[in-house]
């Protein structure tokens, strides 16, 4: 078993908190994985990006090969877009439709998102309105964790376990907000899921 | 049982070798994709009851603290990113000839593709300068044991050793699994005649130094950690692969047929033997490797070898400049790249690093833009650090970003041939770093030029470590070194401000001498950081 992700979105987005689950589920599972992130300059602001590869056998490159990235994982749409160059032919793409524009040439948003449609199996959700609803805007990051959860090689119990040891460094009330948006997010994808199968 | 596995980043699983193999004190200064090396260390140092590490003003001073440590017979890190190599470039290249007494490893990270730097650099050529050994690890587990068995190397052979990374070993995370952990030694002072470079010792040392290379390289041929498999098929084809590029190789390698002869490199000086065997077993060599074409170019010579075809960078199979990518390794190797999707063949806007919402440099950048409207051309001399994104829009304020502590010394070479207004803009830490000399020289010229000293009391780009040159020690050494005291002002950049620190700024450019204006105000990172912390 081998399965690659791209997880992307823009500095500040929690890029690398998803990537702590992750890694911290697949500990649990006894997989092994790789992930390279990027720190410094890139993050300030900039597009993040991050390759994580989980394999029950030895995984060698530390980035994912072109054509060889079962989902992309994102934050943000257009940074969704910037990787779909990575796919397999039967990945998909799991992302945010709410756009984080700091930069002055973005482009419209309609045809970001029919950029995304056009992509074999993707999964476009409103992140911004489920983490409210879950209780901060901020939790944008496990919503999206949450919706590609019923996609991903990792059991359910393990992520939560992952996502309380991640937050309880914060406090109660971080962990319920964070747990809520993840539940949320994964409702939806499981939604999505139903829908393909049917 | 299986042993406990750890999940560590690759700056950490050299940290934690170090500290497994008796780190008594460990030095840095701050710089991706090097500076978790230290933030590990720190933490498992216990306020310094378990060992000494601590952030340094420079990769210089940094060094020469480790020198010392390792004069006392005790175990020394130092780390630090490729570039910062530049920096301690003295103490390193003089440290071969001293020789290590306590074990002294100095780690470096390159970044390839400049992810977070202004240069390539690949520190391998360093090592080969000092003719010191060093380590290449592909993987975390021999970050860690390579880095363990450099401490014991170092003392056998009493010589520095280099481990050498690069960025997407440092900044990946994966598991290993560590082994007990041995002691620190005690203290067993250096040899007097070893340590004091005077031609009459240094001639010695140096003659020592190059008698020391054949044991370095029989060392390196009998690495465990090099390995050499010859084909079994009888391929011409042999690829020689070190460090990170082993990895890429690795991922394709059971597509190539016939299966080529595979030589892994890991240490330096390079395993000549094995190359000998590999080389004789084949008809092309590829060679894959990050950063320069150090093995490739030794291979190559002038003339090459004859009837043998040497492949890699310099030949175009792979990029000369940039990061490797399993993309182009495969190519390199031959076989086709994977099937794709179709994509979005548009070219997306990009996204570069900016500065954070509310940052202070963004407001000394509108006020100083403010105050040089006037002025036909105006040059800002900048530095290294967050405050170099204020080459961007929408400021386009900085002319010039060249190495640490440059922005002070170009401003005065400038003023000194008649460029007015001549106006440095650097950070604390960078002034602490490598800015105190050449404004020691400005005041005692009393160049005309205008200093201004970012002051947001941290080194914030790599993520908020200690600045030594902040607040009131700041302006203490400032006044220290001669700057005239009604000529050093300080503004606090808020939008409120804008106005007055423009205003105040113009008449310190218009003052025909040197002017130091100190901007202050905490960096917002650092703020919420402080504010999170408190509830």
């Amino acid at each position: 078993m081998k399965y690659d992700l791209i997880l992307a979105g823009v500095g500040g987005q929690g890029i690398l908190s998803i990537a702590f689950v992750i890694d911290r589920t697949a500990g649990l599972q006894g997989l092994n994985f790789k992930q390279a992130e990027v720190h410094g300059m890139a993050q300030r602001g900039g597009a993040v990006e991050s390759h994580l590869r989980l394999s029950d056998g030895v995984i060698y490159s530390n980035l994912i090969p072109k054509g060889r990235c079962d989902l992309i994982l994102s934050v943000e749409p257009l940074e969704a877009l910037r990787y779909v160059d990575y796919l397999d032919p039967d990945g998909r793409v799991v992302t945010s439709s709410v756009p984080y524009i700091n930069i002055p040439d973005y482009p419209p948003i309609e045809e970001v998102l029919a950029a995304l449609k056009r992509v074999k199996n993707s999964l476009v959700v409103d992140a911004e309105r489920l983490a409210r609803e879950a209780g901060s805007s901020r939790a944008q990051n496990m919503v999206m964790l949450g919706a590609a959860a019923a996609f991903l090689p990792l059991d359910t119990r393990h992520l939560r376990t992952a996502i309380e040891e991640l937050f309880s460094r914060r406090g109660e009330k971080l962990v319920a907000v964070n747990m809520r948006a993840f539940e949320l997010g994964r409702e939806a994808g499981l939604k999505s899921l139903a829908s393909l199968e049917a | 049982m299986a042993r406990e596995k750890l999940v560590l980043l690759g700056d950490e699983a050299v940290a934690l070798g170090a500290i497994h193999a008796g780190l008594a004190a460990a030095y840095s200064y701050p710089g991706t994709p090097a500076s978790e090396i230290m933030e590990y260390l720190i933490q498992a140092s216990d306020g310094g009851k378990k060992l000494a590490a601590s952030w340094s003003v420079n990769e210089k001073v940094a060094y020469e603290q480790a020198l010392g440590v390792s004069f006392a017979g005790r175990r020394a890190l130092v780390s630090m990113k490729h570039v910062g190599l530049n920096v301690a470039a003295d103490p390193f290249v003089n440290s071969s000839l001293t020789g290590a007494n306590g074990g002294l490893v100095v780690v470096v990270a390159d970044d390839p593709a400049m992810h977070s730097s202004q240069d390539e650099q690949d520190s391998r050529f360093y090592a080969q300068f000092a003719q010191i050994f060093c380590f290449e690890p592909s993987t975390h587990q021999e970050a860690y044991d390579m880095t363990r068995q450099a401490f014991d190397l170092s003392e056998a052979v009493g010589l520095p050793v280099m481990v050498r990374l690069v960025t997407r070993l440092a900044h990946s995370r994966s598991s290993l699994e560590p082994r007990p952990p041995v002691a620190p030694k005690p203290l067993v002072y250096g040899e007097r005649s070893h340590w004091t470079l005077l031609p009459i010792n240094a001639r010695r040392r140096f003659r020592l130094v190059l008698d020391k290379q054949a044991e370095l390289r029989k060392l390196s041929e009998e690495s465990s950690f090099n390995e050499l498999r010859l084909s079994r098929s009888g391929s011409s084809l042999g690829i020689i692969a070190s460090g990170i590029a082993v990895n890429y190789v690795l991922e394709s390698f059971e597509e190539i047929d016939p299966e080529p002869s595979f030589l892994k490199i890991s240490t330096y000086p390079l395993p000549e033997k094995l190359v000998r065997q590999l080389v004789e077993r084949v008809e092309t060599i590829l060679v894959v490797e990050e950063g320069y074409p150090f093995i490739e170019k030794t291979l190559r010579g002038i003339v090459g070898i004859p009837g043998k075809r040497i492949r890699g960078k310099l030949s175009g199979d792979l990029p000369l400049s940039g990061e490797l990518t399993p993309d182009s390794v495969r190519q390199a190797l031959g076989l086709a790249p994977w099937a794709r999707p179709e994509a979005s063949s548009r070219p997306l806007a990009p996204r570069p690093p900016q500065l954070c919402q509310g940052c202070p440099h963004a407001d000394t950048f509108l006020a100083l833009k403010e105050a040089l409207k006037d002025f036909a051309k105006p040059v800002i001399f900048s530095d290294i650090g967050c405050y170099t994104l204020g080459y961007f829009p929408p400021y386009e304020a900085i002319d010039t970003c060249v190495c640490m502590g440059a922005s002070i010394g170009m401003a005065k070479g400038a003023a000194d041939v008649g460029l007015h207004p001549s106006v440095a803009v650097i950070g604390d830490s960078t002034f602490g770093h490598s800015g105190i000399t050449p404004l020691l020289e400005a005041a005692r010229a009393n160049s005309r030029m205008t200093v201004i000293i970012l002051d947001n009391g941290t080194v914030a780009m790599t993520g908020g470590q200690f600045s030594y040159a902040s607040g009131e020690p700041l302006l203490r050494i400032i006044e220290g070194l001669g700057v005239a005291k009604e000529h050093l002002r300080v503004i606090e950049p808020l939008p409120k401000n804008q106005a007055k620190n423009a205003a105040l700024i113009r008449e310190e450019v218009n003052y025909p001498g040197l002017s130091v204006i100190v901007a202050v105000r905490e960096c917002v990172q650092e703020a919420r950081k402080r504010k999170r912390a408190s509830e």
